[in-house]
């Protein structure tokens, strides 16, 4: 129990009914290309969109608590639900119990047929040209991170809805126990990392420097222990504030002299655990209690911040380091490749993990939406998900080719509701600017 | 000293499975004590038919094993029935004489045949199908019988009648009702059912009634209300089931036709729930508490019993049993889904294609919900008919679309509204 499990997902929006996945479901199933018999069933709506029926391979199976005759069972290995056929009556009660069509009569067959997801390499994925479904593997971090010691408190005072959580306990989970850990002022100490009541609320040594100091102070703990001769990770885990603004000197200087540390910055643009203020990772636009919406002063609306916000990571690409990497919480895979690569970088100098961190409470959308803002950033280009070494320079881990509009992701949220057309044509623009800034670097890398 | 066991769960068909995997869910540690009259492992009654045809092996049908129970901490005392309910002291007799003092007991102790009182019919020797025993008996008897009677003409009657036809036995089906599988299909639809036993020589007297057995060189001679005679080398009956309760003798937990439960189907009495056959619990289209005899409200009502045992606070109330049937018949197959009850105000659209046999029956309230759905030979996903029926969906729009296709148009609906 408690096993994560890869599963089909389904785009409605980026479906066109064609069918072509049915085709293959039922090709590889039966042998024949008759849709009806294929066990992905993709059905036009009254309003011109298509909906799906498809098993979900539920946890807590219905079919298989109706099914008299011991035919159908929840595979706790591959969290497939199997239909055995030398049992199976023909009782139809399984159709009844499955609140989905996920398992229905194959009239072809006369026996009920359901989705087995072909072994793990589902028929029907590939077979759709419009990237409507998608195989989705990334259980397979969450099973090997499972098994791994939390380093963290078991209790986090942190904001409904926060993705911080899942980074902290994760990060931690990844470097393992010999780590130092360095939490600036900022929503990670605020969730508690430093701890309640004299002891800490990690199971690491965690100490709570200056937002102007924290890469110096970790720099010096990690020269220490090298020369005690005692290797151990050094890892910050900043915010965008502590990072880019008031800390950006010592981190700065890190990079500079590329310590051997992994900094990461969880940027959740703004100061959000003191009252949302404004940092200069904060986005054009956007409402903070710094850069407010109102009638403003000399005449001047008051419009949200007026500036572009700074693009740390790349400033850090300019500084050499070993490893810097922008990452996604909505890309666990993506995110892990590269906490992999920047925790083998920091044994050598300098690495650099910058990931994106949608903020309920002072980006203003429903506590559900977290990887949904943060799919949808990536999705319009609004952030880019990418990484840089010395030998191989820039490159694009998650290309998107074609981009959803910047108002897909800004509609997302509170903070940019007040936005006029003109400023979203601005941040619109914006968005084809760093994309093709950044397209630069990883052309100029890899010619 | 009595045993104790903080759960007791009576019983071992789906209410009782299903509880003891949601007092689990809830509490991993509490005692909990499976019992059960039946000397096998835990199956269930639907798949008895097919042991009967010997399409199941007896032996395949057992929904949990011996690991399961050692899995999760489960002590599984089989061939002991429960002999009286103590709940006054919190304790179960139990047949073989010894006590076993509960924190919490669940009845989930389901159904036995009900034996009509035709005068004769204890002096001849019949089959009933309600355990695995009578199973296998019966799956023996089948073999050599040249004529068979069935008694009645539900589901059970009907699945073994079949086999018996199957089996090359001359059968006959004698029904009170004036149709077959009265309450779970309509005259259209039993008029199917009826024309393919007939058509695989079956007799069917419906609106008969046995009047009188007595023994016969072959086995026995029954004489029905018309004068007429039947002589029968082999006498099912199958004339529906009665719950087990005897043990509720002098107890005051209240109980009816079943065992009266709540919404959260505990009993009248602090400390005792209900599930399954034997518990009579709220239906969903009407107020009154009614038996609701099928699997799959067996499993939502166990699920609901262990989880209020265990004090799950995730426990949603019981939303009231909706009648849900399928039948597979030589080759072909009946669903039905809600009530055949037409509401007040409310309307039937049938379509009904004599050629292919397929028939279509819904039922829809006033303010167009679905309340009821037939078909046969006409697949529709039945647990998606459920939730449009319980969550109350209006149809007035697609009224017509549904009809036409209640397969498309159900799971169109269902990804919209619940995926």
């Amino acid at each position: 129990m408690g096993k994560s499990y890869n599963t089909i997902a389904f785009d409605a929006n980026k479906c066109d009914g064609c069918g072509d996945c049915m085709t293959a479901c039922a090709t590889a199933k039966v042998g024949v290309g008759d849709t009806a018999r294929s066990r992905i069933q993709i059905v036009g709506s009254a309003d011109d969109g298509f909906e799906l029926a498809l098993c979900r391979q539920c946890g807590d199976p219905k079919c298989v608590m109706v099914c008299p005759a011991g035919a159908l069972t929840k595979n706790f290995d591959t969290g497939v639900i199997e239909w055995n056929d030398a049992k199976c009556v023909d009782c139809l009660l399984c159709t009844v119990g499955c609140s989905y069509a996920g398992i229905a009569l194959d009239a072809g067959s006369g026996h009920v047929a359901k989705c087995d997801t072909c072994d793990g390499a589902p028929a029907c994925v590939p077979a759709c040209p419009h990237d409507a479904l998608t195989y989705v593997t990334t259980s397979r971090i969450y099973n090997e991170v499972g098994d791994w010691e939390d380093l963290f408190a078991p209790g986090l005072a942190g904001c409904q809805g926060c993705n911080t959580e899942l980074l902290m306990r994760h990060t931690l989970r990844r470097v393992g126990p010999e780590t130092v850990l360095a939490t600036p002022p900022g929503c990670v100490p605020g969730m508690g990392s430093v701890g309640f009541n004299g002891s800490t609320g990690t199971k690491v040594p965690v100490f709570h420097p200056l937002l102007t100091n924290t890469a110096a102070m970790l720099a010096g703990i990690k020269r220490q222990y090298k020369r005690v001769g005692r290797e151990v990770n050094a890892l910050a885990i900043a915010g965008d504030g502590g990072a880019s603004d008031v800390g950006f000197q010592s981190l700065s200087g890190a990079a500079e002299r590329n310590e051997q540390i992994l900094f990461m910055v969880v940027d959740n643009e703004g100061y959000m655990n003191t009252g949302m203020q404004r940092s200069s990772c904060t986005p054009y636009g956007a409402w903070t209690s710094t850069t407010p919406i109102g009638k403003g002063s000399g005449g001047m609306p008051s419009q949200g911040k007026t500036q572009d916000a700074k693009n740390l990571p790349l400033i850090m690409v300019n500084h050499r380091c070993e490893y810097v990497a922008t990452a996604s919480t909505a890309y666990m895979e993506d995110l892990y490749d590269k906490l992999d690569k920047a925790i083998q970088a920091s044994k050598r100098g300098f690495a650099y993990l910058h990931v994106y961190s949608p903020c309920t409470t002072g980006w203003r959308f429903p506590t559900d939406q977290n990887m949904e803002v943060a799919r949808k950033a990536v999705e319009t280009n609004f952030v880019m998900l990418w990484e840089y070494n010395r030998t191989d320079g820039l490159r694009f881990t998650r290309p998107v080719d074609d981009p959803l509009p910047v108002t897909e992701y800004l509609r997302a949220m509170g903070r940019f509701r007040h936005l006029s057309p003109d400023q979203i044509s601005h941040i619109q623009s914006k968005v084809v600017e760093n994309l093709a800034f950044v397209q630069q670097m990883a052309h100029r890398q890899s010619a | 000293m009595t045993e104790h066991t903080k759960y007791l769960v009576v019983g071992s068909s789906h209410a009782a499975l299903e509880a003891v995997t949601a007092i689990r869910m809830h509490d991993a540690e509490g005692s909990l004590t499976l019992l059960t009259r039946d000397p096998h492992l835990p199956y269930s009654p639907t798949v008895l038919p097919y042991v009967v045809s010997g399409r199941s092996a007896p032996d395949g049908i057992f929904l949990r094993d011996e690991k399961f129970f050692a899995d999760h901490r489960v002590t599984l005392k089989r061939g002991n029935a429960l002999k009286a309910l103590h709940a006054e002291r919190n304790a179960a007799e139990l047949a073989d004489g010894s006590e076993l003092a509960y924190d919490k007991i669940l009845l989930a102790t389901g159904a036995s045949p009900a034996i009509p009182p035709i005068p004769g019919l204890d002096q001849v020797s019949y089959h009933v199908l309600r355990t695995l025993d009578d199973a296998t008996k019966l799956n023996a008897a089948i073999k050599s019988s040249k004529q068979a009677v069935v008694l009645g003409a539900g589901l059970v009657g009907m699945h073994a009648a079949e086999n018996l036809v199957k089996a090359g036995a001359k059968v006959t089906i004698v029904e009170m009702a004036k149709q077959l599988t009265d309450g779970y299909f309509d005259a259209i639809a039993a008029g199917l059912i009826e024309k393919a036993f007939t058509d695989n020589g079956a007799t069917i007297l419906t609106g008969s009634r046995v009047v009188k057995l007595a023994p016969s060189t072959i086995g026995a001679t029954l004489t029905l209300e018309n004068g007429s005679t039947l002589e029968a080398d082999l006498l099912l009956v199958a004339t529906g089931v009665r719950p087990n309760m005897d043990y509720l003798a002098g107890s005051p937990v209240e109980h009816d036709k079943g065992i009266l439960v709540s919404d959260s189907m505990q009993t009248s009495v602090a400390n005792v729930w209900s599930a399954g056959d034997c518990a009579q619990a709220k239906g969903f289209f009407t107020d009154d508490k009614v038996m609701n005899a099928i699997l799959p409200d067996a499993t939502e009502q166990g699920r609901i019993a262990g989880m209020a045992m265990a004090g799950d606070p995730g426990l949603k109330q019981y939303p009231g049993g909706v009648p849900l049937n399928t039948y597979h018949f030589f080759g072909r197959h009946a669903i039905s889904v809600g009530s055949s009850r037409v509401p007040e105000g409310g309307e039937v659209v049938t379509r009904f294609d004599e050629a292919s046999g397929r028939y279509l029956k819904a039922i829809f309230s006033a303010d167009n919900r679905l309340t009821g759905i037939y078909g046969v030979n006409e697949f529709f996903d039945g647990g998606v008919m459920c939730q449009l029926i319980l969550r109350r969906i209006d149809l007035s729009a697609i009224r017509e679309r549904f009809v036409a296709n209640p397969l498309a148009v159900g799971r169109e609906l269902m990804s919209k509204t619940w995926r």
